[in-house]
């Protein structure tokens, strides 16, 4: 397979049409089983009750708006490398998808926090630092909505999420080395207990099912970010007319 | 280089000096934000010592953004800095002659208004000192720093808030690792460790933040 050949807007938006459906459904699929095994097949957990199974999407949700991060910041490492422009148009697509993600480990983080540490919030390091992770999402897409040229949309973004990919593990750490220094955490998230083998396989199928979804959304975005690119062109004149 | 270095530092200490009014702005910010604060939480001197070092970093990156909006936005407007790119200087150190310009014109100042303010707070003398170091090695940062995010948003709508949006998330380093050192020394477990590595961070800004503010430059007059 040649991957300059996918390089091209007008063949990946083909390809990138013709996965969507097979991506939605996985993720579909793949999610209502997670939520089965989370739900029905999972045990209750002798020490959390019910309440723990809110890591099935907490987790996965927390992985995603990592590693999206880091696939955006590798797209804008090749785009300033090579000058593609469509690694550009990934990370555009990726980003709301990463701000969603990290919004949603938030949001059920504080509601998992409220029956089992009694508060919805606490300064920990984890906490702490996936917030400014939403910062740093929210900063980025507000540059981009700033910027009226494309092509400098997409440089200048692209520097903002190196330099925050840098600064992201320093981040990490100080507000780790500050929570010790504040205050003796009375939380230690990494002292779970060991968890049982269908927790872990629903949520390895939910974490899949994010994935799958992660995919097929940002293809459906960077399908239309082609278009409206390439929208002088014969090709995507023709396409539009199809669709 | 050494030569284009110093005369993009001279130049805009001369422009500074002529027009004062613009660079005091953000000084006298600070010392409002942090004169506000007693009077918002109260006057226990208990209290703000434990708070002090805490409010006087959070002003001092909000006084820095405030700065930072004109760093570059003046050169641009008169056709300046596109002169300066188009010479055969590297961006990069341009990029460092700002930033240093900047420090020399906020980051300084600041060093001196700082132990005034730390009276304010009842402020012991050696938290004050500690104080003081932690805002010379820490001022550098947000002004190297600040050079990315005044660079990426040049000539841009909104472009003050957006910066702000920008460069503070980027700033918890060194605000934790600079409101930490004042607090180490209040708790009496001494600072050297904030403090190297704030001043480990200094060095990374210092390597890597010129560099990135170069290529945005390039970016955004382009």
């Amino acid at each position: 397979m040649n991957l300059y050949h996918y390089a091209a807007p007008a063949t990946f938006y083909r390809m990138a049409g013709r996965w969507i459906p097979w991506l939605s459904w996985g993720a579909g699929l793949l999610t209502a089983m997670g939520l089965y095994i989370s739900f029905f097949v999972a045990p209750t957990d002798f020490q959390q009750g019910e309440a723990y199974r809110i890591i099935f999407i907490h987790v996965p949700a927390a992985w995603m708006s990592m590693f999206i991060y880091l696939v955006m910041a590798f797209w804008c490492a090749i785009g300033l490398a090579f000058n593609t422009r469509l690694s550009y148009l990934m990370a555009r697509a990726l980003a709301p998808t990463g701000a969603l993600f990290c919004f949603l480990a938030l949001w059920t983080g504080a509601l998992w926090g409220k029956p089992m540490w009694g508060a919805w919030w606490v300064g920990d390091a984890r906490l702490t630092s996936q917030l400014i992770l939403l910062f740093l999402y929210v900063g980025i897409m507000a540059l981009w909505a700033a910027i009226d040229d494309p092509k400098r949309g997409d440089r200048a973004g692209a520097l903002l999420i190196l330099v925050g990919a840098v600064n992201v593990p320093i981040i990490y750490f100080s507000v780790k080395w500050w929570n010790t220094l504040h205050q003796g955490s009375s939380i230690n998230l990494m002292k779970a207990p060991s968890m049982a083998t269908t927790m872990l396989v629903g949520m390895l199928v939910m974490a899949i099912a994010a994935w799958l979804y992660t995919i097929a959304v940002a293809f459906v975005r960077v399908r239309g970010l082609i278009l409206e690119r390439e929208r002088h062109t014969d090709w995507a004149q023709e396409a539009l007319k199809e669709a | 280089m050494w030569r284009f270095l110093i005369t993009v530092i001279r130049r805009d200490l001369l422009l500074a000096a002529r027009r004062k009014g613009d660079w005091l702005t953000s000084q006298f910010f600070f010392v409002m934000v942090v004169s506000l604060f007693p009077l918002g939480i109260g006057a226990d001197p208990e209290q703000l010592r434990r708070v002090a070092g805490g409010v006087l970093w959070v002003a001092a990156l909000l006084a820095s953004l405030l700065s930072l909006q004109r760093l570059y936005a003046d050169d641009h407007r008169d056709g300046s800095l596109e002169q300066m790119l188009l010479s055969p200087q590297p961006a990069l150190i341009l990029a460092l002659g700002k930033a240093t310009a900047h420090w020399l014109i906020f980051g300084l100042p600041l060093l001196v208004i700082a132990p005034l303010l730390g009276l304010q707070f009842a402020l012991p003398p050696d938290v004050i000192g500690t104080l003081v170091i932690s805002l010379a090695i820490g001022t550098p940062i947000l002004s190297l720093l600040g050079g990315v995010g005044a660079a990426l948003t040049l000539g841009l709508r909104g472009g003050g808030t957006l910066l702000t949006l920008l460069i503070l998330p980027l700033y918890v380093p060194a605000l934790i690792f600079g409101a930490g050192a004042v607090d180490g020394i209040l708790a009496g477990m001494g600072a050297e460790a904030q403090l190297s590595l704030l001043g480990a961070f200094m060095g990374l800004c210092l390597l890597l933040a010129p560099w990135v503010t170069g290529a945005a430059l390039r970016v955004s007059v382009d």
